[in-house]
């Protein structure tokens, strides 16, 4: 995974909580066995609305998503990080995220940071006033800045090294194998198993 | 130290806890499907890593199957290469795998409880968020994303921050005609989409007791339409008894049913929130908006968002209502639906399509809608032929398709045109989440039936 340290980019206003991983990516779109070649379907539906903040000529190239509470409820779909990477995006900012989503965000390093919605309608403001507000996304230092606002955020810090560092989580648990090993010695022996099959 | 049940089942799965750091999680048993699972078997491969338990993992195919013709190949070569990708993946990896025409296909939540893999005491997860399912059975079950599934077939275990708990006390009986959804449809619409982010939710109390293991996992499906990844029921005799005699039972069932009723939140065990509902007071329940809190009992109109104070909300139903074409003040009733889906993980179970079928016998639905039942796995399916279910459903006029996810999230055919309008038995009203630009309203299975002889939303009690 890349690391993530800081980011500065501008941003694209999504004034809508609510925002489920259905209208992230739609069904249709999941179809694909790769990683990549997600950005077709975000917001597929509302991208064919040419006032949707996405097609407008001012937010095209943003890289941080300023979004409404709640976003990323429903489906635990992946691909709703990959589209929104896919495409460009760096960051998203909102005043709640569902878990799986933020859980899913944080693991492929999307990094996904909590503001009061006071701070997000705040930001909206700065970004449809002038689109080109250039926003400072920093996990060092925990905060994000534009013009003159320096907000703070809270991430735990094993999270926030991981993302530093770029490390695969994977790779971190197969350094505890031993003590995988010896927990399962202690399993019931009554636990269900797949194999063989019973019938 | 008392426990809830969250905390114990927890506790016992820690392999290990250090400070600063998720406590790495054992999982008992992972499942698995076409759609979140192709890009971690990949990551496998990239990394020259095994499955590190498959007898710990099963695989079905659901999302996007066809449930018409499924003895011939899939049409769509986009949804044929990703159930040939898991075909391909669970035979390089040694996983056990029930693809379509075996009798153990169907929805993954389905097939889990029916083969008796999921019981007690158990951490269960999936690509999938309605994992929580399986919470019905005392177990901790949740959704997860594919890096995390690829974290699972690598270790199976996965590194979790422990989450909060709360408990949900439905006391009273329901009324003829409430059922199981109708609960979980006033649960949600009392505490939000959002209200149990960072929760495990434990449902309790009489009307919960009182609840078959079928409609307690109605109940816990939906535990993710609140935001929860999990919620839970504590295990008796019901649990035991449906577990009793399912292929994958506990040989040395005593001594499972001994650990199994352990398994209890400790009387005074302390939840970090509690929320209480009279089951009394319930009513059937539908939502009207586009998403799942969006709800109301049937007897009520469509909300006026002017009449709603708080700003968010208020766009929120004033942009549902414009995507749902529905003016407010108009009895939900009134609504005409084009559509009645009775299926998915959350009411596609034998018990849902008997009381269906039992609303619909010697009757014929409305001649301006079309009904699809979509059993939840191809056993339901057998054991609803074998009690003549599908004949009533095929002489009311509804059609009788094979099992899978089918329209409740519309990737396979079975979608919703622009502007059609459904009353569903599945768990998420999301805009187009049926088909582009398609309307649902979530219904019970009994609401379905009587929607579906009157061509409006109707409750049994309207017949």
């Amino acid at each position: 995974m890349e690391k993530f340290i800081k980011h500065t980019g501008t941003g694209v206003p999504l004034r809508r909580s609510n925002v489920d991983t259905d209208q992230i990516i739609p069904a249709v779109y999941l179809k694909r066995v790769t990683r990549s070649g997600f950005e077709d379907g975000l917001f597929a539906a509302w991208r064919n609305d040419p006032d949707f903040v996405l097609n407008q000529e001012a937010f095209k190239k943003g890289t941080v998503l300023v979004a409404g509470a709640d976003f990323g409820t429903g489906s635990s779909r992946e691909h709703a990080v990959w589209a929104l990477q896919n495409y460009g995006f760096k960051a998203v900012i909102s005043s709640r995220f569902a878990d799986i989503f933020r859980g899913n965000s944080l693991k492929g390093g999307l990094l996904t940071i909590i503001v009061s919605q006071e701070e997000v309608e705040a930001l909206w403001s700065a970004i449809e006033s002038k689109p080109e507000t250039a926003i400072t996304v920093d996990l060092e230092t925990r905060t994000v800045s534009y013009d003159s606002t320096v907000l703070n955020f809270v991430i735990d810090d094993y999270t926030r090294w991981r993302l530093m560092e770029g490390l695969d989580d994977i790779g971190l648990t197969l350094k505890q194998t031993e003590s995988i090993d010896s927990f399962e010695k202690t399993r019931a022996d009554y636990k269900p198993k797949t194999l063989p099959i019973l019938k | 130290m008392s426990k809830t049940l969250a905390e114990k089942i927890w506790d016992e799965h820690i392999v290990r806890r250090a400070d600063g750091e998720p406590d790495l999680l054992y999982i008992d048993l992972h499942l698995i499907h076409e759609v979140t699972s192709p890009q971690a078997f990949d990551g496998l491969r990239l990394t020259n890593r095994a499955v590190r338990r498959p007898d710990l993992t099963i695989a079905t195919e659901d999302h996007n199957v066809p449930t018409l013709n499924i003895d011939k190949p899939i049409a769509d070569p986009v949804s044929k290469l990703q159930v040939d990708t898991l075909r391909a993946n669970c035979k390089e990896f040694g996983v056990r795998i029930h693809s379509l025409g075996d009798a153990e296909q169907g929805i993954v939540h389905v097939v889990g409880p029916q083969l008796g893999l999921t019981q007690p005491g158990m951490t269960i997860v999936c690509g999938d968020s309605h994992t929580s399912t399986h919470g019905a059975f005392g177990a901790l079950a949740f959704g997860i994303g594919t890096s995390e599934v690829e974290h699972v077939l690598a270790t199976q275990t996965l590194p979790l921050i422990r989450p909060k708990t709360m408990a949900i006390n439905v006391e009273g009986t329901l009324k003829p005609g409430v059922t199981s959804k109708d609960i979980i449809l006033a649960i949600i619409a009392k505490i939000g989409t959002g209200g149990g982010q960072g929760y495990v939710l434990e449902y309790r109390g009489s009307a919960i007791r009182a609840l078959s293991m079928e409609a307690r996992m109605t109940v816990c499906n939906m535990s993710i339409e609140a935001g929860a990844r999990a919620g839970l029921i504590a295990p008796d005799e019901k649990t035991f008894e449906y577990i009793k005699g399912k292929p994958h039972a506990p040989k040395d069932f005593d001594a499972a049913v001994a650990y199994w009723s352990t398994l209890f939140s400790d009387a005074d065990a302390k939840f970090d929130v509690e929320i209480n509902l009279d089951a009394n007071e319930l009513e059937p329940f539908v939502t009207w908006g586009t998403n799942p809190g969006q709800g109301l009992p049937l007897n009520a109109s469509v909300p006026n968002p002017a009449e709603i104070t708080d700003a968010e909300e208020r766009g929120a139903a004033e942009r549902a209502l414009t995507y749902m074409g529905l003016t407010a003040g108009t009895p939900l009733k009134k609504i005409a639906i084009d559509t009645v889906f009775l299926g998915s993980c959350t009411n596609g179970r034998i018990e849902d399509l008997r009381s269906a079928a039992e609303i619909l016998k010697g009757k014929k639905i409305s001649s301006s809608l079309r009904m699809l039942v979509v059993p939840g796995s191809a056993r339901v399916r057998l054991q609803a032929e074998s009690e003549g279910l599908d004949k009533v459903f095929l002489d009311a006029g509804a059609e009788w398709r094979s099992a899978g996810c089918s329209m409740c999230l519309g990737m396979n055919p079975d979608q919703l045109a622009v502007g059609e309008r459904s009353a569903s038995t599945s768990n998420r009203n999301f805009e187009g989440r049926q088909g582009k630009g398609g309307r649902t309203h979530l219904v019970s299975p009994l609401v379905a039936a009587a929607t579906a002889l009157r061509g409006t939303l109707s409750s049994p009690a309207d017949l």
